[in-house]
């Protein structure tokens, strides 16, 4: 066969010498190699000026290109995805909070690993889903970079083999030599820890465990051993309470358990078409609390004068039922109480007498007149006691005494802070000085663990297993819901104080186990629910909760003891008091409380619900005592006067505020304030406030928290307060709605009138009058009704709310600027002697009205709370205004802000008629003047919802209703494929309330809750719905069980008369 | 021709001729500057570069470097904006509507009262582009196709208003200013001996010859632009009190505020006029020119005005009371007795009471007396804005949310710095532009007829 020759072209059929010559080259053409390589200017000549100015822009130019682009933060999948995480997804487990004061079963968000929410657990039978505003902001509290990341010796980083290895040696050598070891915790409601140092205390026997609190409550347990023969302290069941008589007790806010007494509270509060009745509630107190501030009728009494008020009562209650009165001095207030005495003997065993002092005195007669009002067993149950606060004083005082003698060799310090909270009068610092060996399981170096040896830090609850026994029925589990952040390798890490406890007895369980076994001995046997202990925990760890049985069905017989209590002596006490030209009287605000998280920004910025200011503590005092010697702070000043308050010789400067309704010659100052060494937010801002727990004093063997003698005087100077409210009445305008209830009985509109206009058809509706067309009703329609006859004030709202929506903090120098970010903010209104009738009867002209109306009455307001938030107006004034469209309406109703288009004209802020608008002034992310802030710290950032947004600076901001929520509740509800369950979106504000004022649903829907309570309640109104704004946002008047309202004034002219 | 009547004072004293006009209006540009100028320039240039120094800072920063908070989101910024547009009105009235009405006594002044809207339209422009949150993304304000996907601008939005009134006023200004400057320009260019001032006045004067051709379309032009620019004068300052009117809030929601912003803007505006001409006269001898009539004649529109003004408020507070709305009754009386009743009570002294005593004569051909009234009137109108302002953002609706505006050093500087801009570019502007609009000014000029008359006088004598 003849091979076929197959070509490309003519060119190599031809096959001339040019073409065989141009295939045998590797380019086509001649490359001027030799011309470029023989330029004798690349030898000679170097760069020429044209050459460099090219490459010169050029560099700079790819050089600031290069800048221009944004740093790129990587997110890194999962290379191996553990089983329960999907990323996008929140995993919620049940969990418990207890930090030596609040108690709490909650529920823990945690989004690809990380906590970032907090909610109440609905199961648990306490606190009923409810939570607080500490609680809430506790999840920062566990990204707080000031926490230790590994154990220490003398304030150096060890290792915690060299600490276990030297604190046994040393335990032992103490041991050996029968040296005294004690244990100083705060109060421990776990079974399994207890057990744990029973167990360390049979391993050291001269080992001795004392609790004590900060703020105590052991004066009522100390009474209850005289009453009852046991030392405890009862729970009490507000919701079955028609009639509280509370003396200075703060129970919606601090006392006791707050949570709980909230939501029972809440229930006998709530009026409706069904039920027209309310609890009646009582409050004698000398600074104006939370409590008194939701009081139908308050009192304000001295300090001096709140144990007579109670002797004055039971012998009011005593008179009636013939029982034996007490010596007694007469008080000006004595008419209201024979009142409140009737009212209480009218429903026995249906009432309620609590007081807030840690004096066993005034608590022995209280019991007397609970007992003489057959409480017990009713409203109060000795049988189930709560085991929150077990703190006892003398105890405490007891171990100082013993350690200022040397008779310690070794302390060891858990969740207690005593030289920052103990009274400055028992020294605590310089005993405790004096023990050789100090261990604390704190997880910063606070003021106590700075004196420590060892610092063995525990994990944040968030980290850890533990149990908890609230109340003797109840029981509670907590899980980890993060791996210890600070861990090996990186770090030494923290270790849970009982695993160290437990290594340091030798016991090789971890506490996990150790609860898991202690829970099969003894609370699996006390429960009859389950059969199979496995079954039981996983429900418990599951529920979080669990519940023993009774043993005792019924606890009404617990009354022993009566006859054998000495009435007579502690009245004589009480009377032998003597007052001063200025008491004072210390309290717990609701964000700080005891100051145990004092390094929380969240709580820092959260307005007192009462004064409404932010990071300080300040002199509380009735404005009639400070006229004419402080500033008043009057129209929306914020400077205040400084003054030398002197307590025992030691004298702190502080600000003054004007706070009407302090009884007069009384001043209060909050606790918790004033820490050097809670962290890194004191050394950013400055130490916040001023400690004020060295005027505690120890008497009669308790803690006292009220001083009958201090010195204030004039320092003179002057300082910004940062209030988030400055102007405090409500100007006679009809923001708030209220009424009383015997009118509401009478006509449920009461006080819930709309403003009318002409029309050629008569009287309309203001409101019904319209330039704009309706929104299609489509789909869903969200809308929020707030009912103010709930609402307590507490604040626990604006703590979900920051949390949930990554709200900035700003730091007292913008709040004094007006330029605090919450998106949520509860106004708070306190009556004023002025009125528009008033001025009508005296015959006063419209502008000294108004300017007496700016001054709150003095003596003794009514208050009133308002939670105010983005009303999602349908007619919004803000979506006409802004040029670019960046801020629009929702087919669901929502009034949407887009930040990404947001220009920042502000010009919907001003147009808003609620000022309910956030503008980012600073970039609050990245501006160090924010570095508290917790978008700037790498640990701090890990509290961020990941569904929603962090602002940048520029951009106007505002209440979203929870838009990630009501997303994440309709996929769900897609997925499922059933139609959205009403009630199954709830916002952050509503679900954290503890008194379940907000309510949130549907509006097309007519079944939904809340269409119906729309419909249905005639108390139903829309804030300044004359505008014709069309808010999505209604509220429900307030209604009071007193005998006049706010308007007529007449009962507030009365008291004046009486103090006068 | 116009006729003029024997007993009025002539427009032009000292029997100027058409030669003698030139050299006054281009001595300060070919003559040394004065000792005056180097001072006022001084501190006018030291102002401005501090007024940078702040504007830089706020831009770094954010606009939290200024006292507007989360009640009051506009205060000092939004005053000043609204002053100094205020101010600019009256260049545009003196140039557009007193030709119109062929007031000739404009002449003298319109030149220097057209370069004054300019620069005070540039000083408002600062503060209304750098008010906003992120001044970077500004041009979302126009109707720009975007790559965004639909977004478009709101058409309801006054702002949006407020971007095509202001920048229409604008670019009608300069184009009507920059028209009347083309022949002075020419003339200087003739004169002129430097190689480089010459080129640049040949090419500012865009080949002007001076043909009667040229004329005609000067005189045009010039009327067709003061056509478009007259309802300017009107609806710019109308849009920016739209602002304020459309809003919902008691206090800004007012259907009487347009007219009562034009008349306040004029009122404002002749007062800075005064404030200029009579250093200018001072500093550059022009007194012959700027005579006593022309002050006087603007002190009559400030009465006017003023009275226009002094009547909107006197309405305002009548209104309020009438309506029976509670919220409108309070946010006067809140104005008059309220934390901010000081700048109530200013304003209504600077510019209702002051500008009654020019109805006396003595004291309105004063000029000292001018002088000091017109800084008082411009105070008065910049409290006016920030009385409408910040008394009302302070106290609105909601009682919990009242609360009071301070302004910082940054608010201070970047306003002082603007009143340094304006007054360098007015200085700058005096020494390199014609002050006086010579060449229309030449139209009105009567001495060599009267010098005929004279002589003919003369004549029939002997």
């Amino acid at each position: 066969m003849a091979t076929k020759k197959y070509w490309k072209g003519l060119e190599e059929l031809n096959n001339n010498p040019e073409f065989v010559q141009k295939a045998n080259d590797e380019f086509a053409e001649q490359i001027p190699v030799e011309e470029f390589l023989g330029d004798s200017n690349l030898v000679t000549g170097g760069t020429n000026r044209r050459d460099f100015l090219k490459f010169l822009g050029f560099s700079v130019t790819a050089a600031s290109l290069a800048a221009c682009e944004t740093p790129v933060n990587k997110a890194i999948p999962y290379v191996v995805k553990p089983e329960e995480i999907t990323p996008g997804v929140a995993n919620w487990y049940a969990s418990s909070y207890y930090d030596g004061n609040d108690y709490a079963s909650i529920l823990v968000k945690t989004r690809e690993g990380r906590p970032i929410k907090i909610e109440g657990n609905e199961l648990s039978k306490i606190t009923m889903g409810g939570s607080n505003a500490r609680i809430q902001a506790s999840v920062l509290s566990l990204y707080d970079s000031s926490r230790i990341t590994g154990p220490t010796i003398n304030g150096k980083y060890s290792k915690w083999k060299t600490v276990d290895e030297e604190i046994n040696t040393n335990l032992g050598a103490i041991a050996q030599k029968g040296g005294a070891i004690r244990i100083l915790s705060s109060t421990i409601i776990s079974p399994s820890t207890l057990a744990i140092i029973k167990e360390f205390i049979a391993k050291y026997p001269t080992t001795k465990h004392i609790m004590y609190d900060a703020v105590s409550y052991s004066g009522m347990a100390k009474a209850n051993a005289q009453s009852f023969g046991q030392e405890i302290i009862p729970s009490y069941y507000f919701d079955k309470a028609e009639v509280i008589v509370s003396i200075d007790s703060d129970f919606l806010a601090n006392w006791l358990s707050p949570i709980e007494h909230a939501k029972q509270y809440s229930l006998l509060r709530k009026v409706s078409n069904q039920r027209s009745e309310m609890s009646k509630h009582y409050q004698f107190e000398s600074n104006l609390s939370l409590t008194g501030a939701n009081a139908d009728e308050r009192i304000p009494v001295k300090v001096s004068e709140q144990g007579k008020v109670i002797v004055n009562l039971y012998n009011a209650i005593a008179k009636a039922s013939g029982s034996a009165t007490l010596t007694s001095s007469p008080l000006s207030c004595d008419s209201i109480i024979q009142k409140v005495a009737k009212e209480l003997l009218e429903k026995k065993g249906k009432s309620l007498v609590v007081c807030g002092s840690n004096d066993i005195n005034y608590q022995l007669i209280v019991n007397g007149i609970n007992q003489m009002l057959g409480n017990y067993g009713k409203t109060i149950d000795i049988a189930n006691p709560n085991y929150t606060h077990q703190g006892n004083d003398s105890a405490f005082t007891d171990l100082v005494a013993e350690m200022d003698a040397a008779k310690v060799d070794a302390i060891i310090t858990y969740n207690t802070n005593p030289v920052y909270t103990a009274p400055a009068t028992l020294k605590f610092d310089k005993a405790f000085s004096k023990v050789p060996l100090r261990i604390s399981f704190a997880d910063r170096v606070d003021e106590t663990a700075s004196f420590a040896n060892y610092i063995c830090p525990d994990h944040h609850y968030l980290e850890s297993w533990n149990d908890f026994n609230p109340t003797k029925t109840q029981y509670s589990l907590a899980q980890p819901t993060i791996s210890p952040l600070f861990a090996k390798p990186t770090y030494q890490g923290s270790r849970q104080a009982q695993d160290s406890l437990l290594k340091w007895i030798g016991n090789p369980s971890d506490y996990h186990s150790y609860i898991q076994n202690n829970w099969m001995n003894s609370v699996f046997a006390g429960q009859t629910k389950y059969t199979v202990f496995t079954e039981f925990w996983n429900n418990s760890l599951h529920d979080g909760v669990a519940e023993i049985n009774t043993t005792s069905s019924s606890n009404s017989g617990a009354v022993a003891g009566q006859g054998t209590t000495n009435f007579a002596d502690a009245a004589q006490k009480i009377n032998a008091i003597k007052g001063s030209e200025f008491e004072l009287s210390l309290y717990e605000k609701v964000g700080i409380g005891n100051g145990n998280q004092a390094n929380n920004p969240w709580l820092q910025e959260l307005p007192d619900p009462i004064t409404k200011i932010t990071w300080d503590n300040y002199v509380t005092m009735s404005p009639a005592d400070m006229k004419g010697h402080y500033k008043l702070m009057a129209r929306q000043d914020r400077e205040a006067s400084l003054v030398n308050v002197t307590v025992n010789g030691i004298t702190v400067k502080m600000p003054v505020v004007p706070q009407p309704g302090q009884a007069r010659g009384t001043v209060g100052i909050a606790l918790g304030y004033g820490r050097i060494k809670a962290g890194k937010l004191s050394t950013q801002t400055g130490v916040i406030g001023t400690n004020v727990y060295p005027f505690t004093q120890i008497i009669n063997g308790t803690l006292s928290y009220t001083v009958l003698d201090v010195k204030i005087e004039d320092a003179k100077e002057h300082t910004e307060i940062a209030g988030t409210q400055i102007h405090h009445t409500l100007m006679g305008r009809e923001i708030v709605k209220e009424t009383i209830l015997e009118k509401y009985k009478k006509d449920p509109t009461s006080g819930n009138h709309s403003e009318m206009v002409h029309t050629n058809s008569g009287l309309k509706k203001a409101a019904t009058i319209d330039l704009w067309d309706e929104h299609e009703k489509l789909g869903l329609r969200w809308g929020m009704t707030i009912d103010l006859n709930s609402c307590i004030g507490c604040g626990s709202c604006v703590v979900s709310c920051t949390a949930e929506n990554n709200v900035a903090v700003v730091g007292k120098q913008e709040v004094i600027k007006t330029r605090e970010m919450h998106w949520l903010r509860i106004d708070r209104y306190y009556s004023s002697d002025m009125s528009k009738d008033i001025a009508a009867e005296k015959k006063e002209g419209a502008i000294s009205m108004y300017l007496d109306m700016e001054n709150p009455s003095a003596l003794n307001p009514k208050v009133v709370f308002q939670p105010i938030m983005c009303q999602h107006c349908n007619h919004a004034p803000c979506e006409t205004v802004c040029p670019v469209i960046a801020t629009s309406h929702s087919s669901e109703g929502l009034n949407m802000m887009t930040y990404n288009r947001c220009v920042g004209t502000k010009y919907c802020a001003n147009n808003c008629p609620f000022k309910v608008r956030r503008f980012n002034w600073f970039n609050y992310n990245g501006n160090s003047d924010f570095a508290f802030n917790p978008t700037q710290d790498d640990l701090g950032r890990m509290v961020l919802n990941p569904d929603v947004v962090v602002r940048s600076r520029g951009v106007m901001e505002k209440c979203s209703m929870c838009v990630q929520r009501i997303q994440e509740g309709k996929l769900d509800a897609k997925k499922s494929e059933k139609p959205l369950v009403d009630g199954r979106i709830k916002t952050a504000c509503q679900q954290s309330c503890p008194t379940n004022a907000i309510f949130f649903g549907d509006l097309n829907d007519d079944n939904s809750a809340i269409s119906k309570l729309r419909k249905d309640d005639e108390r139903n109104y829309f804030i300044l719905e004359e505008l014709g704004i069309k808010p999505t946002v209604s509220y429900l008047t307030k209604v009071r069980n007193c005998e006049t309202t706010i308007e007529e004034g007449k009962e507030i002219e009365e008291t004046e008369k009486v103090k006068a | 021709m116009q006729h003029e009547s024997e007993i009025r004072v002539p427009l032009i004293l000292g029997n100027k001729s058409y030669h003698q006009i030139t050299e006054d209006i281009v001595r300060p540009i070919e003559g040394k500057a004065t000792k005056y100028w180097y001072m006022l320039f001084t501190i006018s240039i030291i102002c401005f570069c501090w007024g940078i120094a702040c504007l830089s800072y706020t831009i770094g920063v954010g606009i939290g470097a200024w006292g507007n908070n989360n009640g009051v989101d506009w205060a000092w910024d939004i005053t000043n904006f609204v002053w100094w547009i205020g101010i600019g009105h009256a260049g545009t009235l003196i140039s557009a509507v007193l030709l119109l009405f062929r007031q000739k006594w404009r002449l003298a002044i319109n030149r220097s009262a057209e370069a004054m809207t300019i620069f005070a339209v540039m000083c408002a422009a600062i503060f209304v582009l750098l008010h906003t949150g992120r001044p970077w993304l500004d041009y979302w304000l126009f109707p720009l196709p975007n790559t965004f996907g639909s977004l478009w601008i709101n058409f309801n939005s006054p702002l949006v208003w407020d971007v095509f009134a202001v920048s229409t006023y604008f670019s009608v200004s300069l184009v009507f200013w920059y028209t009347g400057l083309v022949p002075d320009f020419a003339m200087i260019r003739d004169r002129a001996v430097k190689p480089f001032a010459k080129k640049m006045y040949s090419l500012l004067s865009m080949g002007w010859g001076g043909s009667a051709r040229h004329w005609s379309r000067f005189e045009e032009l010039s009327l067709v632009l003061a056509g478009l620019a007259t309802p300017l004068v009107f609806s710019v300052h109308s849009i920016v009190s739209m602002d304020f009117a459309t809003a919902v809030l008691p206090g800004w929601h007012a259907t009487i505020f347009p007219p009562y912003f034009v008349a306040g803007a004029v009122f404002s505006g002749f007062a800075m006029v005064q404030t200029l001409l009579l250093m200018m006269r001072k500093i550059y001898n022009l007194e012959n020119y700027i005579t006593k009539k022309h002050i006087e004649y603007m002190n009559i529109v400030i009465i006017i005005t003023g009275s226009i003004v002094g009547v909107a408020y006197l309405t305002e507070l009548f209104i309020s009371w009438y309506s029976g709305v509670e919220y409108e009754q309070y946010a006067f009386i809140n104005r008059a007795t309220g934390p901010y009743w000081w700048a109530y009570a200013c304003m209504m002294t600077c510019n209702v009471v002051s500008p009654q005593l020019f109805w006396s004569k003595k004291l309105r051909t004063s000029l000292t007396f001018t002088f000091i009234m017109s800084i008082i009137v411009n105070i008065g109108m910049w409290f006016e804005r920030f009385v409408i302002i910040v008394p009302t953002l302070c106290r609105t609706y909601l009682p919990s949310t009242w609360n009071m505006y301070h302004p910082t050093f940054v608010d201070i500087g970047i306003f002082t710095g603007t009143i340094g801009m304006f007054f360098t570019f007015f200085l700058l502007f005096t020494r390199y532009f014609p002050v006086i609009a010579q060449a229309e000014l030449k139209t009105i000029v009567k001495s060599s007829s009267e010098g005929y008359r004279n002589k003919a006088k003369h004549n029939t004598h002997h």
